[in-house]
Protein backbone atom coordinates (compact mmCIF):
# COMPACT_ATOMS: atom_id res chain seq x y z
CA UNK A 1 0.00 0.00 0.00
CA UNK A 2 1.53 3.40 -0.97
CA UNK A 3 1.58 5.77 1.96
CA UNK A 4 -1.00 7.66 0.02
CA UNK A 5 -3.60 5.02 0.33
CA UNK A 6 -2.41 4.37 3.91
CA UNK A 7 -3.39 8.48 4.88
CA UNK A 8 -6.75 8.03 2.98
CA UNK A 9 -7.80 4.55 4.48
CA UNK A 10 -6.99 5.83 8.17
CA UNK A 11 -8.92 9.28 7.72
CA UNK A 12 -11.80 7.78 6.41
CA UNK A 13 -12.13 5.55 9.30
CA UNK A 14 -12.68 8.85 11.32
CA UNK A 15 -16.41 9.45 10.19
CA UNK A 16 -19.73 8.39 11.74
CA UNK A 17 -22.97 7.54 9.72
CA UNK A 18 -25.09 10.13 7.94
CA UNK A 19 -21.61 12.74 8.02
CA UNK A 20 -21.73 15.74 5.44
CA UNK A 21 -18.04 15.69 4.72
CA UNK A 22 -16.12 18.15 2.49
CA UNK A 23 -13.03 16.76 1.12
CA UNK A 24 -9.87 18.99 -0.19
CA UNK A 25 -7.72 18.42 -3.52
CA UNK A 26 -4.90 15.62 -3.15
CA UNK A 27 -5.13 13.52 -0.49
CA UNK A 28 -7.97 14.35 0.61
CA UNK A 29 -9.67 13.35 -2.33
CA UNK A 30 -8.76 9.39 -1.99
CA UNK A 31 -10.47 9.47 1.43
CA UNK A 32 -13.67 9.26 -0.32
CA UNK A 33 -12.74 5.63 -1.97
CA UNK A 34 -12.17 4.10 1.27
CA UNK A 35 -15.15 4.65 3.74
CA UNK A 36 -15.57 1.80 5.72
CA UNK A 37 -18.73 -0.39 4.50
CA UNK A 38 -21.56 0.27 6.44
CA UNK A 39 -21.21 3.95 7.01
CA UNK A 40 -22.66 6.00 4.60
CA UNK A 41 -21.13 9.33 4.51
CA UNK A 42 -22.14 12.42 1.89
CA UNK A 43 -20.12 14.56 0.37
CA UNK A 44 -20.53 18.20 0.17
CA UNK A 45 -19.20 20.07 -3.36
CA UNK A 46 -18.58 24.15 -2.68
CA UNK A 47 -19.69 24.63 -5.81
CA UNK A 48 -22.79 23.86 -5.09
CA UNK A 49 -24.66 20.70 -3.64
CA UNK A 50 -24.23 17.76 -1.64
CA UNK A 51 -24.40 13.88 -2.10
CA UNK A 52 -21.40 13.34 -5.10
CA UNK A 53 -21.66 10.47 -6.54
CA UNK A 54 -19.10 8.66 -8.85
CA UNK A 55 -17.39 10.05 -11.80
CA UNK A 56 -19.35 9.26 -14.75
CA UNK A 57 -18.85 5.47 -16.51
CA UNK A 58 -18.23 7.14 -19.85
CA UNK A 59 -18.35 10.37 -21.98
CA UNK A 60 -22.20 10.03 -22.86
CA UNK A 61 -23.14 10.14 -19.28
CA UNK A 62 -21.46 13.01 -18.67
CA UNK A 63 -23.61 16.11 -17.77
CA UNK A 64 -21.98 19.53 -18.97
CA UNK A 65 -23.18 21.32 -16.15
CA UNK A 66 -22.55 18.51 -13.27
CA UNK A 67 -18.78 19.05 -12.16
CA UNK A 68 -17.08 19.10 -8.49
CA UNK A 69 -15.15 22.00 -6.89
CA UNK A 70 -12.33 20.38 -9.10
CA UNK A 71 -13.44 20.53 -12.26
CA UNK A 72 -14.21 16.52 -12.98
CA UNK A 73 -17.42 15.42 -14.00
CA UNK A 74 -18.84 13.82 -11.45
CA UNK A 75 -22.90 12.52 -10.64
CA UNK A 76 -25.11 13.21 -7.52
CA UNK A 77 -26.63 10.65 -5.68
CA UNK A 78 -30.26 10.48 -4.44
CA UNK A 79 -31.02 12.42 -1.80
CA UNK A 80 -28.96 15.15 -2.98
CA UNK A 81 -29.64 19.26 -3.47
CA UNK A 82 -28.25 21.81 -5.78
CA UNK A 83 -27.95 24.75 -4.14
CA UNK A 84 -26.16 28.45 -5.12
CA UNK A 85 -22.54 30.14 -3.40
CA UNK A 86 -24.26 32.25 -0.21
CA UNK A 87 -26.29 28.51 0.55
CA UNK A 88 -23.00 26.36 -0.04
CA UNK A 89 -20.97 28.73 2.06
CA UNK A 90 -23.67 28.71 4.91
CA UNK A 91 -23.37 24.94 4.66
CA UNK A 92 -19.81 25.33 5.50
CA UNK A 93 -19.73 28.59 7.99
CA UNK A 94 -22.83 27.80 9.45
CA UNK A 95 -21.32 24.34 10.89
CA UNK A 96 -23.41 21.98 9.21
CA UNK A 97 -20.30 20.17 8.04
CA UNK A 98 -19.31 17.13 10.16
CA UNK A 99 -16.27 17.61 8.99
CA UNK A 100 -13.51 18.95 6.32
CA UNK A 101 -10.29 16.65 5.07
CA UNK A 102 -7.55 19.50 3.90
CA UNK A 103 -4.51 19.13 3.14
CA UNK A 104 -1.26 21.00 4.69
CA UNK A 105 1.99 23.14 4.37
CA UNK A 106 2.67 23.70 8.17
CA UNK A 107 0.41 23.15 11.32
CA UNK A 108 1.74 23.84 14.93
CA UNK A 109 1.31 22.73 18.31
CA UNK A 110 -1.55 25.39 18.96
CA UNK A 111 -4.01 23.83 15.72
CA UNK A 112 -2.91 26.63 13.70
CA UNK A 113 -3.02 26.02 9.70
CA UNK A 114 -1.07 27.27 6.99
CA UNK A 115 -1.98 25.75 3.63
CA UNK A 116 -2.55 28.73 0.77
CA UNK A 117 0.70 30.92 0.11
CA UNK A 118 4.19 30.88 0.51
CA UNK A 119 6.13 33.96 0.94
CA UNK A 120 7.62 35.37 -2.25
CA UNK A 121 6.40 32.53 -4.03
CA UNK A 122 3.18 32.54 -6.26
CA UNK A 123 -0.15 31.86 -4.90
CA UNK A 124 -3.52 30.62 -6.46
CA UNK A 125 -5.56 31.94 -4.01
CA UNK A 126 -7.72 30.76 -0.73
CA UNK A 127 -10.58 29.06 -2.62
CA UNK A 128 -12.61 27.43 -0.07
CA UNK A 129 -10.24 26.76 2.44
CA UNK A 130 -10.55 29.93 5.32
CA UNK A 131 -14.04 29.19 5.07
CA UNK A 132 -13.88 25.23 5.68
CA UNK A 133 -11.02 26.03 8.65
CA UNK A 134 -13.44 27.71 10.12
CA UNK A 135 -16.95 26.53 9.62
CA UNK A 136 -16.31 22.84 9.69
CA UNK A 137 -17.12 21.26 13.02
CA UNK A 138 -13.78 18.62 12.99
CA UNK A 139 -10.49 19.73 10.32
CA UNK A 140 -8.76 16.56 9.42
CA UNK A 141 -5.09 17.17 7.81
CA UNK A 142 -3.99 14.76 5.54
CA UNK A 143 -0.68 14.97 4.57
CA UNK A 144 2.99 13.87 4.38
CA UNK A 145 4.57 13.80 7.72
CA UNK A 146 7.51 15.62 6.02
CA UNK A 147 8.41 17.73 2.86
CA UNK A 148 11.02 16.22 1.39
CA UNK A 149 12.58 15.78 5.02
CA UNK A 150 11.48 19.16 6.23
CA UNK A 151 9.01 19.06 9.27
CA UNK A 152 5.84 20.49 8.29
CA UNK A 153 4.24 19.68 12.02
CA UNK A 154 5.73 22.95 13.61
CA UNK A 155 6.32 24.92 17.32
CA UNK A 156 4.61 27.61 15.38
CA UNK A 157 3.83 28.43 11.30
CA UNK A 158 6.33 30.43 9.98
CA UNK A 159 4.28 31.10 7.23
CA UNK A 160 0.47 32.99 6.16
CA UNK A 161 -2.34 31.51 7.83
CA UNK A 162 -5.22 29.84 6.32
CA UNK A 163 -7.22 29.18 10.10
CA UNK A 164 -6.21 29.96 13.47
CA UNK A 165 -6.11 27.09 16.14
CA UNK A 166 -8.37 25.29 13.87
CA UNK A 167 -7.02 22.02 12.97
CA UNK A 168 -8.51 18.89 15.21
CA UNK A 169 -6.42 15.93 13.53
CA UNK A 170 -3.52 14.92 11.71
CA UNK A 171 -3.17 12.06 9.68
CA UNK A 172 0.23 11.42 7.85
CA UNK A 173 2.25 7.85 6.69
CA UNK A 174 3.57 8.18 9.94
CA UNK A 175 1.31 9.28 12.76
CA UNK A 176 -2.01 10.26 13.73
CA UNK A 177 -1.94 13.51 16.04
CA UNK A 178 -4.47 15.01 17.66
CA UNK A 179 -4.37 18.35 19.18
CA UNK A 180 -5.82 18.94 21.93
CA UNK A 181 -6.09 22.45 23.17
CA UNK A 182 -3.11 21.68 25.78
CA UNK A 183 -0.82 20.82 22.75
CA UNK A 184 -0.40 18.07 20.42
CA UNK A 185 -0.51 13.90 21.14
CA UNK A 186 0.52 11.20 19.50
CA UNK A 187 -2.17 8.48 19.91
CA UNK A 188 -0.99 6.17 17.15
CA UNK A 189 2.35 5.03 15.25
CA UNK A 190 1.81 3.53 11.58
CA UNK A 191 2.39 -0.15 11.38
CA UNK A 192 6.44 -0.24 11.44
CA UNK A 193 7.41 2.98 12.51
CA UNK A 194 8.98 4.12 16.35
CA UNK A 195 7.66 6.58 18.42
CA UNK A 196 11.21 8.01 17.53
CA UNK A 197 10.64 7.61 14.03
CA UNK A 198 7.88 10.37 14.69
CA UNK A 199 9.80 12.32 16.93
CA UNK A 200 12.41 12.73 14.43
CA UNK A 201 10.26 14.34 11.76
CA UNK A 202 8.41 16.42 14.15
CA UNK A 203 9.54 20.43 15.21
CA UNK A 204 6.98 20.29 17.51
CA UNK A 205 6.25 18.89 21.31
CA UNK A 206 4.65 15.70 21.09
CA UNK A 207 2.83 13.76 24.19
CA UNK A 208 2.65 10.63 23.59
CA UNK A 209 -0.43 9.32 24.31
CA UNK A 210 -0.97 6.53 27.40
CA UNK A 211 -2.81 4.55 25.06
CA UNK A 212 -0.63 4.68 21.99
CA UNK A 213 -1.63 2.32 19.11
CA UNK A 214 -0.68 1.10 15.74
CA UNK A 215 -2.79 2.32 12.68
CA UNK A 216 -5.03 -0.29 11.74
CA UNK A 217 -6.14 0.36 7.80
CA UNK B 1 -41.06 43.00 -17.43
CA UNK B 2 -37.31 41.84 -18.67
CA UNK B 3 -36.70 43.22 -22.31
CA UNK B 4 -35.36 40.60 -24.58
CA UNK B 5 -32.18 42.03 -26.43
CA UNK B 6 -29.47 40.55 -28.91
CA UNK B 7 -26.46 39.54 -28.16
CA UNK B 8 -25.08 42.72 -29.71
CA UNK B 9 -26.82 44.51 -28.22
CA UNK B 10 -26.25 42.62 -24.97
CA UNK B 11 -22.07 43.02 -25.19
CA UNK B 12 -22.77 47.67 -26.00
CA UNK B 13 -24.33 48.05 -22.31
CA UNK B 14 -20.55 46.86 -21.21
CA UNK B 15 -18.14 49.66 -21.83
CA UNK B 16 -14.92 50.56 -21.40
CA UNK B 17 -14.17 50.73 -17.43
CA UNK B 18 -16.64 48.79 -15.78
CA UNK B 19 -17.32 46.64 -13.84
CA UNK B 20 -18.46 43.21 -14.14
CA UNK B 21 -19.68 40.12 -11.75
CA UNK B 22 -19.50 36.77 -13.94
CA UNK B 23 -21.41 33.92 -12.53
CA UNK B 24 -20.05 30.47 -13.00
CA UNK B 25 -17.56 28.13 -11.66
CA UNK B 26 -14.86 26.82 -13.89
CA UNK B 27 -17.36 27.57 -16.85
CA UNK B 28 -20.40 26.11 -15.34
CA UNK B 29 -23.35 28.52 -15.13
CA UNK B 30 -21.16 30.93 -17.33
CA UNK B 31 -22.71 31.98 -20.29
CA UNK B 32 -20.04 31.41 -22.40
CA UNK B 33 -21.71 32.62 -26.23
CA UNK B 34 -22.10 36.07 -24.27
CA UNK B 35 -17.90 36.05 -23.19
CA UNK B 36 -17.71 35.23 -26.50
CA UNK B 37 -18.78 38.33 -28.01
CA UNK B 38 -17.08 40.40 -25.46
CA UNK B 39 -14.00 39.00 -25.84
CA UNK B 40 -14.47 39.63 -29.46
CA UNK B 41 -15.78 43.46 -29.16
CA UNK B 42 -12.71 43.74 -27.16
CA UNK B 43 -14.17 46.36 -24.06
CA UNK B 44 -11.22 47.41 -21.98
CA UNK B 45 -10.36 48.25 -18.34
CA UNK B 46 -12.91 46.16 -17.04
CA UNK B 47 -13.39 45.16 -13.24
CA UNK B 48 -14.16 41.41 -12.93
CA UNK B 49 -15.94 40.08 -10.10
CA UNK B 50 -16.12 36.20 -9.97
CA UNK B 51 -15.37 33.07 -8.50
CA UNK B 52 -12.02 32.40 -10.16
CA UNK B 53 -10.59 33.37 -13.45
CA UNK B 54 -11.09 30.05 -14.58
CA UNK B 55 -9.71 28.43 -17.46
CA UNK B 56 -7.69 30.56 -20.27
CA UNK B 57 -10.61 28.83 -22.94
CA UNK B 58 -13.40 28.72 -20.38
CA UNK B 59 -15.66 31.35 -18.66
CA UNK B 60 -14.18 34.71 -17.44
CA UNK B 61 -10.96 33.52 -17.85
CA UNK B 62 -10.82 34.19 -21.85
CA UNK B 63 -11.23 38.02 -21.10
CA UNK B 64 -8.24 37.66 -18.68
CA UNK B 65 -6.30 35.95 -21.35
CA UNK B 66 -7.34 38.76 -23.75
CA UNK B 67 -5.90 41.27 -21.32
CA UNK B 68 -9.94 43.36 -20.67
CA UNK B 69 -9.35 43.46 -17.20
CA UNK B 70 -7.45 45.80 -15.07
CA UNK B 71 -8.69 44.33 -11.86
CA UNK B 72 -10.05 40.99 -10.58
CA UNK B 73 -11.74 40.50 -7.60
CA UNK B 74 -11.64 36.33 -6.75
CA UNK B 75 -10.56 33.54 -4.85
CA UNK B 76 -8.50 31.58 -7.08
CA UNK B 77 -6.45 31.68 -10.19
CA UNK B 78 -4.96 28.60 -10.31
CA UNK B 79 -5.32 26.64 -13.92
CA UNK B 80 -5.53 30.27 -15.98
CA UNK B 81 -1.57 30.89 -16.31
CA UNK B 82 -2.66 34.41 -18.05
CA UNK B 83 -3.84 35.60 -14.58
CA UNK B 84 -0.52 34.88 -12.83
CA UNK B 85 1.42 36.47 -16.09
CA UNK B 86 -0.21 40.02 -15.72
CA UNK B 87 -0.24 39.87 -12.51
CA UNK B 88 3.65 39.38 -12.36
CA UNK B 89 3.65 42.10 -15.25
CA UNK B 90 1.73 45.00 -13.19
CA UNK B 91 -0.44 44.80 -15.76
CA UNK B 92 -3.53 42.80 -13.53
CA UNK B 93 -4.75 44.30 -9.78
CA UNK B 94 -5.52 41.00 -7.95
CA UNK B 95 -8.06 40.66 -5.16
CA UNK B 96 -7.92 37.64 -3.43
CA UNK B 97 -11.39 36.84 -1.33
CA UNK B 98 -11.81 33.62 0.62
CA UNK B 99 -14.86 32.34 -1.57
CA UNK B 100 -17.55 31.82 1.24
CA UNK B 101 -17.18 35.85 2.03
CA UNK B 102 -16.75 36.64 -2.17
CA UNK B 103 -20.30 35.09 -2.25
CA UNK B 104 -21.80 36.81 0.82
CA UNK B 105 -20.10 40.00 0.18
CA UNK B 106 -22.17 39.42 -3.31
CA UNK B 107 -24.97 39.13 -1.66
CA UNK B 108 -24.63 41.63 0.68
CA UNK B 109 -24.41 44.18 -2.03
CA UNK B 110 -27.16 43.06 -3.66
CA UNK B 111 -29.75 42.75 -0.87
CA UNK B 112 -28.91 46.28 0.95
CA UNK B 113 -26.70 45.48 3.76
CA UNK B 114 -23.89 47.74 5.00
CA UNK B 115 -21.55 44.68 4.70
CA UNK B 116 -21.64 40.47 6.79
CA UNK B 117 -19.70 39.68 9.56
CA UNK B 118 -17.54 36.00 8.86
CA UNK B 119 -15.01 34.18 11.18
CA UNK B 120 -13.32 33.28 8.11
CA UNK B 121 -9.55 34.79 7.69
CA UNK B 122 -9.53 36.03 11.05
CA UNK B 123 -5.81 36.27 12.30
CA UNK B 124 -4.42 35.65 8.95
CA UNK B 125 -3.64 38.46 6.43
CA UNK B 126 -6.99 38.63 5.19
CA UNK B 127 -8.11 40.64 8.04
CA UNK B 128 -5.03 43.66 7.41
CA UNK B 129 -6.74 46.54 7.06
CA UNK B 130 -10.40 45.36 8.27
CA UNK B 131 -12.49 46.03 11.45
CA UNK B 132 -12.44 42.99 13.62
CA UNK B 133 -15.99 42.91 15.80
CA UNK B 134 -16.21 41.00 18.56
CA UNK B 135 -20.29 39.65 18.95
CA UNK B 136 -20.94 37.49 22.03
CA UNK B 137 -17.44 36.34 22.95
CA UNK B 138 -16.86 35.52 18.75
CA UNK B 139 -14.27 37.00 16.65
CA UNK B 140 -15.79 38.34 13.26
CA UNK B 141 -14.19 40.18 9.94
CA UNK B 142 -16.27 43.05 8.73
CA UNK B 143 -16.33 42.61 5.26
CA UNK B 144 -17.98 45.18 2.79
CA UNK B 145 -20.82 44.52 0.05
CA UNK B 146 -19.63 43.99 -3.27
CA UNK B 147 -21.84 45.73 -5.95
CA UNK B 148 -21.08 45.82 -10.06
CA UNK B 149 -22.36 48.03 -13.28
CA UNK B 150 -22.95 45.13 -15.36
CA UNK B 151 -24.00 41.11 -14.17
CA UNK B 152 -23.45 38.36 -16.60
CA UNK B 153 -25.99 35.09 -15.97
CA UNK B 154 -26.83 31.98 -17.47
CA UNK B 155 -30.10 30.13 -16.67
CA UNK B 156 -31.52 26.78 -18.54
CA UNK B 157 -34.76 28.44 -18.72
CA UNK B 158 -36.22 31.66 -18.48
CA UNK B 159 -39.52 33.36 -18.85
CA UNK B 160 -40.66 37.03 -20.49
CA UNK B 161 -41.03 38.19 -17.23
CA UNK B 162 -37.26 37.55 -16.32
CA UNK B 163 -37.51 34.42 -13.63
CA UNK B 164 -34.82 32.48 -14.15
CA UNK B 165 -34.32 28.12 -13.80
CA UNK B 166 -30.73 26.68 -13.32
CA UNK B 167 -29.48 22.94 -14.24
CA UNK B 168 -27.50 21.06 -11.88
CA UNK B 169 -24.32 23.10 -10.49
CA UNK B 170 -24.97 26.29 -13.18
CA UNK B 171 -26.82 27.74 -10.06
CA UNK B 172 -23.53 28.67 -8.25
CA UNK B 173 -23.27 32.49 -8.54
CA UNK B 174 -25.91 33.26 -10.49
CA UNK B 175 -28.65 33.89 -8.00
CA UNK B 176 -26.43 36.02 -5.54
CA UNK B 177 -24.80 38.49 -8.32
CA UNK B 178 -28.73 38.74 -10.36
CA UNK B 179 -29.31 40.99 -7.64
CA UNK B 180 -25.62 42.92 -6.68
CA UNK B 181 -25.74 45.06 -10.42
CA UNK B 182 -26.77 48.03 -11.83
CA UNK B 183 -28.16 46.00 -14.74
CA UNK B 184 -28.60 42.50 -14.54
CA UNK B 185 -28.28 40.13 -18.38
CA UNK B 186 -29.10 36.70 -18.27
CA UNK B 187 -28.06 34.57 -21.22
CA UNK B 188 -30.90 31.55 -21.35
CA UNK B 189 -30.61 28.19 -23.29
CA UNK B 190 -34.46 28.51 -23.40
CA UNK B 191 -37.08 31.69 -23.14
CA UNK B 192 -40.45 30.78 -22.44
CA UNK B 193 -43.78 33.03 -22.24
CA UNK B 194 -44.73 34.42 -19.02
CA UNK B 195 -46.77 32.48 -16.98
CA UNK B 196 -45.15 28.60 -18.38
CA UNK B 197 -42.55 28.51 -15.57
CA UNK B 198 -44.53 27.83 -12.53
CA UNK B 199 -43.92 30.44 -9.71
CA UNK B 200 -43.53 27.70 -7.15
CA UNK B 201 -40.03 26.53 -9.50
CA UNK B 202 -38.58 30.27 -10.02
CA UNK B 203 -34.87 29.99 -8.66
CA UNK B 204 -34.23 33.54 -9.52
CA UNK B 205 -37.51 36.12 -9.27
CA UNK B 206 -37.61 38.08 -12.66
CA UNK B 207 -37.86 41.67 -10.47
CA UNK B 208 -33.49 41.07 -10.91
CA UNK B 209 -33.19 40.31 -14.57
CA UNK B 210 -33.10 43.47 -16.80
CA UNK B 211 -32.11 41.89 -20.31
CA UNK B 212 -32.92 37.86 -21.71
CA UNK B 213 -30.63 36.83 -24.73
CA UNK B 214 -31.04 33.58 -26.00
CA UNK B 215 -28.20 31.48 -25.58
Amino acid sequence: MDYKELIARRVAQEFKDGDFVNLGIGIPTLVGNYIPAGVRVFFHSENGFTHIGPMPKNEDERDPELINASDQHVTILPGGAFFDSAVSFGIIRGGHLDATVLGALEVDEEGNLANWKIPGKKTVGIGGGMDLVAGAKRVIIAMEHTSKGVPKIVKKCQIPLTGVRCVDLIVTELAVIEITGRGLMLKEVAPGVTVDRVLAATDARLEIAPDLKTMTV
Amino acid sequence: MAKVISMAEAVDLIQDGMSIMVAGFWGVGTPEKLIDALVAKGTKNLTGIAISTALGEKGIGKLVKNRQFKKVIVSYIGRNPATMQQYEEGTLEIEFVPQGTLAERIRAGGFGLGGILTPTGVGTEIEQGKQRITVDGCDYLLEKPLRADVALLKAAKADLSGNLIYRRAARNTNPIMAAAAKVTIAVADEIVATGMIDPDDVMTPGIFVDYLVQG
